[in-house]
């Protein structure tokens, strides 16, 4: 191996480790919301759900492109990267947690209703834990989503093991592609195998 | 000294949905300790006037009132505090073990661990399950007729005074159905509770109710005692009636 490579490789994948577990908490925490709100209201659910269905069909190197002349949130580096890998992973997890509230049983819900639970309890008592599995299987999708598109992140000059992967592109080497796309492959595995196995306990309890 | 009023009465209740008319102008009382039977086709308006007693529903126009108060005045959650209600598919919460289930009121209403735990017990013995043997069973662990009686634990849990049934033994074998009949009538003895009761098995509706109220679109066809509704003069009351004799024969 290459002087120094293994050094590049450690900090890279942890570059790369940050990039994914920041835009990914963050489409968590605004996509769980979104996605209870949007379950309860039909009208707004059309707007949401159609707002993060054209952010993920866009092309994520296009997404990245188009965000760079954004004020305030634009340019090059880290924060559009960001910006643009949580648009990117919010759609699953919204998708999920309306099918997962909008999925328990009408005649549970009711019973809820009708044992004179609050709105907080019925929330947090019966729609959450029932639709766990199913939001839990959104934040996989997403995740695994964001490990992958968090490579292209380095074309804007946001880090990561895109960096590799460029880079080898770039100068025909192939030990620094895969230097970038090992890791990169390795960390999208482990995140699908661990959130699969989380999915799976909740699928039982 | 005045007489009770009743426990719950309808007050020109109208109720529409799509356009068409579900409930019209229906006038109803329910007394302390009555069983009344709401009977009908489908439907006829009877499962959501039911609704209405625990403001599940509310009224276009006219009152549904508990204990003298029109159901728009209660705060819901504590009306339907006060209210034990069972549905044909129990309801039960399927991620809870039949002890949490049966003692989700009590915990609602804050009640001491132990007493919870103790009235839990309590009422899975006197619905008749062994409450060792289910108490940490999950409902898709049990039996359709077991899950309704744990449903009717449930309901009965917070020691309330007013019950409401929407067809809770429409979908189990006909055993089955008729033990749960025998106890709902041991337990009617037992608790001294009033009830609504919905079905559209007029066999049931003449064995569970002291009062039959037979439902015709959205408003009271025939109120009888059981004995009375044979003899109703309404084609709708013969027609029932006439289902209970071909089903004699």
């Amino acid at each position: 191996m290459r002087p120094g490579l293994a050094h590049g490789i450690l900090v890279l994948t942890l570059d790369h480790f940050f990039l994914v577990a920041v835009s990914a908490l963050a489409a968590i925490a605004i996509g769980i919301p979104v996605g209870i709100w949007s379950a309860r209201h039909p009208q707004g659910r059309r707007w949401t759900l159609g707002f993060a269905s054209v952010m993920q069909t866009v092309p994520s190197l296009a997404l990245f492109g188009f965000l760079i002349p954004v004020p305030w949130i634009g340019g090059i580096g880290k924060r559009t990267a960001i910006v643009a890998l949580i648009l990117y992973a919010l759609l699953p997890v919204l998708r999920n947690t309306v099918a997962g509230i909008l999925g328990v049983d009408a005649a549970v819900r009711e019973s809820a209703v009708a044992m004179g639970m609050t709105p907080g309890q019925i929330l947090w008592q019966v729609e959450l834990p029932l639709a766990a599995r199913t939001i839990m299987a959104g934040i996989r999708v997403a995740v695994v989503i964001t490990v992958g598109s968090a490579t292209i992140a380095a074309a804007i000059g946001g880090g990561g093991l895109g960096e590799f992967i460029f880079r080898g592109i770039a100068s025909v080497d192939t030990t620094q592609i895969l230097a970038g796309a090992i890791p990169a492959a390795l960390m999208a595995l482990l995140a699908d195998g661990g959130l699969g196995w989380i999915e799976k306990r909740l699928a039982r309890s | 000294m005045n007489e009770p009023g009743p426990v719950v009465s309808f007050r020109d209740v109208s109720f529409a949905r799509g356009g068409s008319a579900i409930l019209d102008r229906l006038n109803l009382e329910v007394m302390a300790g009555e069983t009344l039977v709401l009977l009908g086709r489908s439907g006829s308006g009877k499962t959501t006037a039911l609704k209405m007693v625990n403001g599940l529903i509310f009224p276009d126009s006219g009152a549904v009132n508990v204990d003298g108060k029109p159901t728009t005045e209660w705060d819901p959650i504590l009306l339907r505090r006060r209210i034990g209600y069972v549905i044909q598919e129990t309801g039960l919460f399927p991620h809870f073990t039949v002890a949490r289930n049966v003692g989700l009121g009590p915990t609602l209403e804050k009640w001491p661990q132990a007493r919870i735990e103790a009235r839990t017990r309590e009422l899975l013995q006197t619905v008749g399950l062994d409450p060792a043997e289910v108490s940490g069973r999950f409902p898709r662990e049990l039996s359709g007729g077991q899950r309704q009686r744990v449903g009717v634990a449930r309901a009965l849990a917070r020691g309330s005074s007013l019950l409401l049934f929407d067809e809770p033994f429409g979908a189990l074998d006909p055993i089955t159905r008729h033990e749960l009949q025998q106890e709902f009538l041991r337990l009617r003895g037992v608790f001294g509770s009033t009830s609504l009761f919905v079905t559209h098995d007029v066999r049931e509706a003449m064995k569970l109710g002291t009062k039959i109220a037979l439902l015709r679109n959205g408003r009271v066809d025939v109120l009888a005692t059981p004995s009375g509704f044979l003899t109703a003069k309404s084609d709708e009351a013969r027609a029932f009636a006439q289902c209970l004799r071909d089903e004699e024969r």
